[in-house]
């Protein structure tokens, strides 16, 4: 794999946006920003589902007309990463941090993934409920530190503590 | 009217001091300010979505405008709690910086027209108000923007 990212690393495109005085900041501010769009909307489901913001509105509701745009967010936000990534391969790679961070995005994709086939089936019966239940408020705590510990884990990338 | 004796005193304060010469008291009052922005953003944009007509339109916009209030002004409280020390942990750069005073510009008129008229059109809008929430968006993404290439320039 090391050999894979060197040569990633020599590729035109990787040089030319790790060299670039425009290109990097552009590509690392719309990652940052596109924070407000995906973390701010999953932040909210996620707190709905715990109980605490937006009572009132059916979790159905939320995650039928806010998610489309959470994952509008996910997707900018995954080709920016990518791209940033593309620009110094290997310091990612040898960064502590950012293998945090892959393995909790990977956790934030499970509890999802079994929320949705599991808790969420049933939605219908509990849409409407101030407290969704319990397994349901897990699933919306467990995103929240998931996804909040990625967010940490790559702004900490950015110091070479560990280097 | 030269400020930059303020900020030289402003980055000579207990706090600048302190953050300035800590090794991990900045990148951790940085997370939080970005996870505040992320907060800061789903509070403003579902509601600005609603006004554009996106997003929870089975909900009226005086009812999610007094639902999310209360998120939207614990994540500004918390964004200029941490933003501050940040500020005075490197004054002097920030006054040198051109985005820094873009920011703080775009921030003071953000807040002012959010808690101001945004509110009050969202409090008696029966359904779209989209010049106002594109101004929302506009105005929070320059805020946000202009912030993060405080650390370029």
């Amino acid at each position: 794999m090391v050999e894979f990212f060197q040569w990633l690393e020599a590729t035109g495109g990787s040089v030319a946006i790790r060299e670039s005085i425009l290109l990097y900041p552009i590509i690392e501010s719309t990652h940052v920003l596109t924070l407000c769009l995906f973390f701010g909307f999953i932040a909210l489901m996620d707190l709905r589902l715990v109980g605490i913001a937006l009572r009132g509105v059916p979790v159905s509701q939320i995650t039928s007309r806010i998610q489309p745009f959470g994952v509008a967010g996910f997707v900018i936000m995954a080709i920016s990463g990518a791209l940033l990534f593309y620009s110094s391969p290997m310091r990612a790679y040898t960064n502590i941090f950012f293998r945090v961070k892959l393995v909790l995005m990977a956790l934030a994709g499970v509890n999802a993934l079994f929320f949705h086939k599991t808790i969420f089936k049933s939605v219908d019966d509990w849409s409407d409920a101030l407290q969704p239940p319990p397994g349901a408020r897990l699933a919306g705590l467990l995103s929240l530190v998931f996804w909040s510990g990625v967010i940490i884990c790559g702004r900490m990338q950015a110091y070479k503590w560990f280097d | 009217m030269d400020l930059l004796p303020y900020f030289q005193s402003l980055e000579a304060t207990f706090i600048g001091t302190k953050v300035r010469e800590s090794l991990w008291m900045f990148p951790v009052i940085e997370c939080v300010h970005l996870l505040a922005l992320g907060l800061l953003g789903g509070a403003a944009f579902v509601l600005d979505l609603r006004l554009l007509g996106f997003g929870l339109r089975d909900q009226a916009p005086p009812d999610l405008e007094r639902k999310l209030h209360p998120w939207l002004r614990a994540s500004i409280a918390m964004l200029i709690l941490t933003g501050v020390p940040m500020f005075l942990s490197e004054a002097i750069k920030c006054y040198y910086s051109p985005p820094f005073w873009y920011k703080i510009g775009g921030l003071i008129f953000a807040i002012i027209f959010t808690l101001t008229v945004r509110r009050r059109v969202a409090a008696r809008t029966a359904d779209k108000a989209p010049v106002i929430a594109l101004a929302s968006i506009v105005l929070w993404m320059g805020v946000a923007f202009a912030g993060r290439w405080v650390a370029f320039y």
